[in-house]
């Protein structure tokens, strides 16, 4: 009964608990008894929020027992990624520096998953600071993948993609800075979205790169993640970068969710796909031919400067990393170091002991190229080749409705494969990166397996605030495969 | 452009981002920032000289809101996650030696 349960997508555990064949409470059990069975093997949480979820679904279950209005999420247990303020339990960001840290305030975020009365299960792991591409940067505690525990589920939202993938949840917030939803979504074979910058608020996310961040839904269908998006997308006054009512109206996402875009124009860039495996590059391929089928073009477009982009992108995440990070002070909150002998050791012991190697590595680089001297040469060039990567995409748009490449070009790798080399593990984002120098949505879809059986991601690409036409897009893959209802192992 | 980047170098970074790191930390960062500076110059095969830097990619500039007094986080918990404080303020080592007192 409650495997049965935890099978099911957000839409449909919301249906069941809005016409009463199940309850919010039988589902949050559900959830909390897979929690003890499979989050020790997984490791998805930092925090789990037992008796606040209970107690959540219970008054959820009552309000529809009254017959009073429920939100769009009634009941439906879902999961926040750790980089999101929540007042209930800590806001860790994975790292020592904020490991004790309790927020004053929700993220506003949070707030719209609550007034949607959706029960919010725990917080979940992530690379410290969102920085990283495995998860396996945390400070705090080790994920794994749950299709082969021996591999990172991705990252920097790995905890959300992993507790979405096992069933400890039914859908999750991560937050994508250069592929922070998609790749994970991609190695865990769940649906992962990143919206257009501005489309949803930052308001309480702690910042990475601020022209990069944006919050987006990980879900296990394309439905679900059209779904989230009616509860979380839209203006507030608290982000001044969340785009105004006025200026790019919020449609409704489910909408129109099951017309086929017609005609639809793909567009590929063949060089790009060969630098992915073999087995990816293949599920991609069959992927193509089933647009194909349901009638789509195919063209060949030209993206000259995508090949830039990694660079570009560590230049610019790490000097904004750098100039955000400088508020971990010793002072105002977080971790302070037990002696120090003047107030300079303050700050400088402080971070030193409490934040990790990559995060000290992306404050030294973006300090670096942001210091006399380099500014030019480094930051100012790249936000310069950033304007060519976005003119590459405004050009590609003009003939196709959407892109269509790889997440990642390679499957789940094992832990420890790539940390030894920092330059290896960023060279990993070279499909996702682009989207977030030029600011557009993106979407990661269960695409195919390798011969590990180790999930495969489709990820499409469309014009900024054009997720209504992207979720669409994606929808006419799901209804046609079958990938997004595989299960792992560990959970069969 | 610039050579690879030098212990030094290092040394002086860590130093203006308030880092206290081990000598250990500057040798391993002075050889991984050093090679991924090396694939950054990659961007120098591109002329840009005719490229606006793009800062942002949002369709608006400026955002303007009515000057009005709103409710905001009160003292008591802006100081609850303080690592050290006294009364209504934040409290840190002191900053003035004697001598300049």
């Amino acid at each position: 009964m409650s495997a049965e349960l935890l099978n099911l997508s957000c839409s449909q555990l919301k249906a069941q608990i809005i016409s009463k064949k199940t309850t919010s409470l039988q589902a949050v059990n559900a959830v909390l008894q897979a929690i003890e069975k499979i989050e020790p093997v997984v490791g998805a949480y930092i925090s789990i929020f037992k008796e606040h979820a209970i107690a959540q679904a219970k008054n959820i279950d009552e309000k529809i027992a009254s017959g009073k209005e429920i939100g769009l999420l009634a009941g439906v247990p879902i999961a926040v990624k750790d980089n999101m303020c929540t007042v209930f339990g800590a806001t860790t960001c994975a790292s020592g520096i904020l490991k004790n840290f309790h927020a004053p305030y929700n993220a506003s975020v949070v707030e719209k998953l609550i007034a949607a009365d959706a029960v919010i299960i725990g917080k979940t792991n992530l690379d410290e600071f969102a920085m990283g591409s495995s998860t396996e940067n945390s400070g705090l505690k080790k994920t794994v993948n749950p299709w082969d525990t021996n591999r990172v589920p991705g990252g920097s939202s790995g905890g959300s993609a992993a507790a979405v993938a096992a069933r400890l949840c039914f859908g999750a917030l991560g937050s994508d800075t250069g592929g922070s939803i998609r790749q994970p979504a991609s190695l865990c074979g769940v649906v992962g979205l990143k919206p257009t910058y501005g489309r949803v608020s930052r308001y309480g996310l702690v910042a990475y790169g601020s022209s990069l961040d944006q919050i987006g839904p990980l879900t296990r269908t394309v439905q679900d993640a059209a779904l989230f998006m009616n509860v979380i997308a839209g203006h507030d006054c608290k982000d001044s970068t969340s785009i105004s009512q006025s200026i790019m109206p919020v449609p409704d996402y489910l909408d129109k969710l099951d017309e086929p875009v017609k005609p639809l124009k793909i567009g590929i860039v063949s060089q790009l796909n060969a630098g992915a495996e073999s087995l990816v590059q293949k599920a991609i391929n069959d992927s193509l031919e089933l647009y194909k089928k349901l009638g789509a073009a195919l063209v060949e477009v030209k993206m000259p400067h995508f090949d830039y982009a990694i660079a570009a992108y560590y230049m610019i995440a790490t000097a904004e990393a750098s100039s955000n990070l400088a508020r971990y002070d010793g002072v105002h909150y977080g971790y302070r170091t037990a002696d120090p002998k003047d107030y300079i050791e303050v700050y400088s012991k402080s971070r030193a002991e409490a934040f990790g190697q990559e995060v000290k590595r992306r404050i030294m680089l973006g300090t670096y190229v942001l210091s006399a001297g380099y500014y030019d040469a480094y930051y100012l060039k790249a936000l310069k080749v950033r304007n060519l990567i976005r003119s590459d995409f405004v050009k590609a748009f003009e003939n196709c409705d959407c892109l269509m490449m790889p997440v990642s070009p390679m499957t789940a790798f094992r832990i420890g494969e790539k940390t030894a080399d920092p330059l290896q593990m960023y060279l990993a984002d070279v499909y996702t990166i682009a989207a977030n120098l030029a600011g557009i949505p993106a979407i990661s879809i269960p695409c195919g397996f390798d011969d590990n059986n180790l999930p495969v991601g489709l990820q499409i690409l469309a014009p900024a605030f054009t997720e209504d036409k992207l979720l669409r897009i994606a929808r006419m893959h799901e209804v046609n495969t079958e990938f997004h209802l595989k299960k792992p192992k560990l959970i069969q | 452009m610039a050579q690879n980047i030098s212990k030094q170098d290092v040394q002086k970074v860590a130093k203006l981002g308030r880092l206290q790191l081990s000598d250990d930390e500057i040798e391993q960062f002075t050889g991984q920032l050093g090679s991924i500076l090396e694939y950054v110059e990659k961007m120098n095969e591109l002329d840009t000289s005719n490229v606006e830097p793009l800062a942002h990619c949002l369709p608006v500039n400026n955002i303007f809101r009515p000057d009005e007094i709103n409710e905001s986080l009160c003292s008591e918990k802006t100081l609850a996650n303080a690592p050290d404080c006294e009364g209504e303020f934040f409290k840190v080592p002191k900053i003035l030696d004697e001598s300049s007192a």
